[in-house]
């Protein structure tokens, strides 16, 4: 507990200096961060002296009052730089999709505890929990700011936690992957077709194979189903060796079809249902590979293709999309071992990296304070990510636990994505670091989010001696 | 409430995950941050602008003060091929005055690799250079409508007196083997080229200094780094006082217009070179600036070689000049004493062996035959040392004592003056004979020409000015040099040592009353100058391949002298007539500062006379 307390100042007092760092000749940046840390503190405060009861009770409240934010943000929000998610009061502008995460979080807490609800029970259950995570997510797409509504997502760590089948976790990771060399490799052919799609259809295989053997456990038919597909396999590479080429996507899905066909026929000595689901698996798995191209090439923006493009390495773009993140890898790698020195980092300092004082803020620790300073930080987040995972796990109630896990959620999403994306290892999602970036309402946000649960966590107690 | 065991254990993939991805990112980082230097490079190229600033060059002032080479500033158009944007070429082009295929073929020839072997997008490129004051005005006021472009302030030469070029030297843009052989230079620089600009450059150039700028993400200069405190002032290059007299150097050109030859006077106490003359000259003014890529080119082209430096490049067969050498050796080896005496009937007679001469008394001893330039006395003398086996053993012994004499006087070798491309000349050994004609198949009358500086003899002017104050010194010289005081610096110890050649000075003493009667009652009347006792010794140079040269070395005054000279004027005939006479006025001049009345028909006959049309003319 206390250690949070710590860690959370120490992170306050850091961001405190790089602001300062980043905008020393803006005096004006500087000083409403400063107000915005005393408002955070105040507010933090206050929110430790309320009854934990009050977040558990209102919880659906204070949920509905800020969805009916988000919902007026979307009309009555200026323009700015194409989202229109910034309420803007007077001088000050707050973004209320910060808020929405610590709102969504005390829901979904609010959800999970009540009376013996569990989430695999039934599909209301899940139906509930998905309808407050997805209400914000799609007010907040509205609002056109794709970053932050990707956040929410992360929230299927709290439902892994609380029950979610690993298989969904595991779908999402596979996806991701198939997403990437679907994309990553399309110049080379291999048997006519793009070499990632190849390699997608070799993964599916070895899924499917071992999704028999492990999930499934049905070691006969897997072993079959081996010996059949690296049988096709050698066939083919014969084929191949005589100039006889197989048209690749034929031979992928006749002999994919003919696996399934031999495991429905032979299916009945084995765990049925995991065998359906393996399947069902392998053809989501096709089904979703297909639809990658057409979701890359028509779904999302184009900004936002070249960016993931930038981040895969297929482009490189260094004065347009891929500007940023090489000014930023720059920038880290200038500072060297022991940085450059505070004040000192010539990268940030002349503006070369753009938004270096919010979502980039990274870079400024990384130049100004080198190695030592980054991995400092880094090491700072993980400690207070899993200081908070085991905060979650000793709360007493589902409820403290739930949203504690949101907060873990959120901070990972956050921490990976951000400093991800500096390094260069993941597409520019627009997010903040938590404590670091400039603008009050993140930080505001985080501060409610991380108090409240040090206010739940401080009532743990109270609780037990009952 | 119930606790899920199995679900808590999903804390530690939850936990792992995190911990996976931190650990991927703490690789990341080692990696950017540890293991790539490249990226540091990348930050300061964004962020540091790194502006030269030239320094003003060492200036050049005569002996007497009269400042002669000084600085004017020049400004050069840079630009920075990847900085530049679309900007209005026909407004740039009209701003520096240019069409806009000059500014296209400039453009092309800059990215052209053969032409320009150091271009890079990434370092400054000068597009034009030498902006004329008015230019450069109207170009300033526009600057900012021209990212990429900028101006840099430079610094050249500039002349006082019109005199001396390949002397002073000039200077030049640094080529790629100046930049590889000296790592102070960048591409653009300026370098000396020739004379003393060259000799001098370490010292004249100074050292450049740099200005840290810092530059921001659109290229706006926003200050200077860390307060200047990395910034480097330019060192201004060290001014010279040359030992030159430039009155004298002036009036040196003017005596040897349209003629081809050299002048080389020498302050025989102090080895401070007072005039050098090379003719034909140029003007060095010609090689400023934009016009002297082709004004050098023209100068090359040249048939008279007017880039040659005829004073310390040209060598040349000394003639009756060498005599007085001789005269030194042979009393030095005690060949001869100054009773001894040769005959002389119209020259030379040895077995069927004949070297010329012309009428006078005979038989002649050692002072006269230097006052009447007698052939048949030096190859007597000759004959005698080197056929002297009772002395030496053998030619070959023989000759070699004789060429190390001539070695310590300063012939054969470069004299070490303070300029470039000196040449030394050339003095056979016996190793030199034996190759030609097989050792033991040569004696004196082999090689007879050079007892009176003829045949295989070489010498520069300056070497041979440098016997004549040798003999002025009565036997010592200090290493000949061009520039007399460094600012602020000292020069080389060797040019205040006395070199002392080894012939004894009483040898000198008699030596010095030859020459003073041959300007008395011999071949050097004409160098008579009233009131002042002036030696000399004339010199007339048999070209084999035209018209002979006229040569003259002399010094004034006899006791106590300020000035020796060697006059040299290729195809000019007698010494008498050309090298005598511009000897005499030279010394005239520096002593006097003007020709007496008597003598001015002598000036107006060098200065209206033309000995230019002989060269390459054959031999009548």
């Amino acid at each position: 507990m206390i250690l949070v307390v710590a860690g959370a100042i120490s992170i306050y007092a850091a961001s405190y200096d790089y602001d300062q760092a980043n905008i020393f000749d803006f005096s004006e940046f500087s000083g409403k961060q400063f107000m915005w840390i005393g408002i955070s503190l105040v507010v933090g405060f206050s929110m430790l002296l309320l009854d934990k009861r009050v977040y558990e009770t209102y919880a659906y409240l204070i949920y509905a009052i800020v969805i009916l934010i988000l919902i007026l943000t979307i009309f009555i929000a200026p323009d700015i730089k194409g989202s229109r998610s910034w309420i803007v009061l007077g001088p000050i502008s707050i973004q209320p999709a910060e808020f929405a995460k610590s709102a969504t979080a005390l829901a979904l807490a609010k959800v999970f505890s009540g009376y013996n609800f569990t989430l695999n029970k039934n599909y209301t259950n899940y139906l509930k929990v998905s309808l407050v995570i997805l209400l914000p997510i799609i007010l907040i797409l509205m609002q056109k700011e794709t970053g932050s509504a990707l956040v929410y997502f992360s929230l299927v760590l709290v439902l892994y936690r609380e029950g979610m089948s690993g298989l969904i976790l595991f779908a999402s990771i596979c996806a991701i992957i198939y997403f990437i060399v679907a994309i990553k490799f399309t110049e080379d052919i291999i048997l006519g077709i793009a070499a990632g799609e190849f390699w997608v259809y070799i993964m599916v295989i070895t899924v499917l194979i071992g999704m028999l053997f492990i999930y499934c456990r049905a070691i006969i038919l897997g072993r079959n189903v081996t010996f059949g597909f690296i049988g096709a396999g050698l066939i083919a590479i014969i084929l191949n060796l005589f100039g006889l080429e197989i048209p690749g996507r034929i031979f992928f899905f006749s002999i994919i079809g003919l696996s399934i066909i031999y495991i429905l026929i032979f299916m009945f000595r084995e765990n049925i249902k995991k065998i359906i689901i393996s399947l069902t698996f392998a053809v989501a798995s096709i089904m979703f590979l297909f639809s990658v191209n057409y979701v890359f090439g028509n779904i999302l923006e184009n900004h936002q293709q070249i960016r993931i493009k930038v981040a895969l390495g297929i482009e490189q773009d260094l004065r347009g999309a891929g500007y940023n993140v090489n000014q930023s890898k720059i920038a880290i790698g200038s500072g060297g071992f022991l940085g450059k020195g505070f004040l000192n980092g010539t990268q940030t300092k002349l503006k070369y990296v753009p938004e270096q004082h919010t979502d980039f803020i990274f870079c400024t620790i990384g130049e100004e304070e080198g190695f030592i300073g980054s991995t400092i930080v880094l090491a700072l987040f993980l400690f207070l990510i899993i200081r908070l995972i085991n905060i979650a796990e000793r709360q007493h109630t589902a409820y403290g636990r739930v949203y504690a896990y949101c907060v873990v959620s959120y901070l990972i999403f956050h921490i990976s994505i951000n400093i991800g994306m500096v390094i260069g290892l993941c597409p520019v999602i627009g997010i903040p670091l938590p404590f670091f970036s400039y603008g009050g309402s993140a930080l505001l946000g985080f501060t409610i989010l991380l108090f409240i649960l040090l206010r739940i966590d401080a009532s743990r107690r109270e609780r037990g001696n009952y | 409430m119930r606790k899920d065991y199995n679900l808590e254990k999903r804390k530690f993939i939850i936990g792992g995950f995190i911990i996976v991805i931190c650990f991927i990112y703490f690789i990341k980082l080692f990696e950017l941050q540890i293991c790539e230097t490249k990226y540091k490079d990348n930050a300061d190229s964004n962020a540091f602008f790194r502006k030269t600033i030239y320094p003003s060059r060492g200036l050049m002032y005569d002996r007497n003060g009269e400042l002669i080479v000084y600085n004017q500033p020049a400004y050069d158009v840079i630009m920075i091929p990847r900085e530049v944007t679309d900007f209005d070429t026909l407004d740039f082009c009209h701003t520096i005055q240019i069409t806009k295929e000059q500014f296209d073929k400039r453009l092309t020839d800059l990215k052209n690799k053969k032409i320009n072997p150091s271009y890079s997008s990434y370092t400054p490129q000068t597009f034009i250079s030498h902006l004329s004051a008015q230019d450069y005005g109207r170009i300033q006021e526009k600057l900012y409508r021209f990212p990429g472009f900028f101006i840099q302030k430079r610094v050249i030469r500039q002349y006082n007196h019109i005199t001396g070029a390949n002397l002073l030297g000039n200077i030049r843009e640094v080529n790629a083997k100046d930049i590889e052989k000296d790592d102070y230079y960048r591409p653009g620089d300026y370098t000396g080229d020739l004379g003393i600009e060259k000799s001098y450059e370490q010292i004249l150039r100074g050292s450049k200094g740099e200005e840290i700028l810092i530059r921001d993400a659109h290229g706006r200069i926003k200050g200077k780094y860390d307060n200047g405190k990395l910034d480097v002032a330019p060192v201004s290059g060290k001014d010279l006082t040359l030992s030159i007299d430039v009155e004298l150097q002036k009036y040196g050109e003017l005596l040897m217009q349209n003629k081809i030859g050299a002048i080389v006077a020498i302050e025989p106490a102090t080895g401070e070179i007072l005039a050098m003359v090379s003719s034909p000259t140029y003007d060095p003014t010609q090689l400023i600036g934009r016009v002297r890529g082709k004004n050098y080119k023209e100068l090359v082209n040249n048939k008279y070689k007017p880039l040659f430096d005829r004073s310390l490049m040209g060598a040349y067969p000394p003639g009756s000049t060498f005599k007085p050498s001789q005269g030194l050796i042979f009393l030095e080896e005690g060949i001869v004493n100054l009773s001894t005496a040769f005959p002389c009937y119209h020259g030379y007679v040895s077995g069927r062996l004949k070297v010329g001469c012309h009428s006078h008394g005979s038989p002649i001893n050692l002072k006269p035959a230097l006052q009447t330039s007698c052939n048949a006395y030096f190859c007597w003398g000759l004959k005698n040392m080197i056929d002297s086996r009772s002395r030496y053993g053998s030619p070959d012994k023989a000759f070699e004592i004789w060429k190390n004499h001539l070695v310590s006087m300063g012939y054969g070798y470069k004299l070490g003056v303070d300029l470039p491309s000196e040449s030394r000349g050339f003095i056979p050994n016996s190793a030199f004979y034996n190759k030609i004609y097989g050792k033991g198949h040569w004696s004196a009358n082999t090689i007879i020409s050079i007892a009176i500086g003829q045949g295989e003899i070489l010498a520069t002017p300056l070497q041979i000015a440098n016997l004549a104050a040798t003999i002025a010194n009565r036997g010592y010289f200090i290493t000949p040099h061009i520039v007399k005081k460094i600012s602020n610096d000292t020069l080389p110890r060797k040019f205040s040592e006395k070199r002392i050649p080894t012939i004894k000075r009483q040898h000198y003493v008699d030596v010095v009353e030859g020459m003073r009667m041959a300007v008395i009652g011999g071949t050097c009347r004409f160098a008579a100058i009233p009131n002042i006792e002036v030696c000399g010794k004339t010199g007339t140079a048999q070209n084999p391949h035209g018209r002979d040269h006229s040569a003259f070395i002399g010094f004034a005054p006899m006791n106590n002298p300020k000035i020796a000279i060697c006059v040299y004027v290729e195809n000019a005939g007698f010494g008498a007539t050309f090298g005598v006479p511009i000897g005499s006025l030279m010394m005239e001049k520096y002593l006097t500062r003007e020709i007496s009345p008597g003598r001015k028909y002598i000036e107006d006959r060098m200065l209206n006379s033309n000995t230019i049309i002989y060269s390459g003319v054959k031999k009548h």
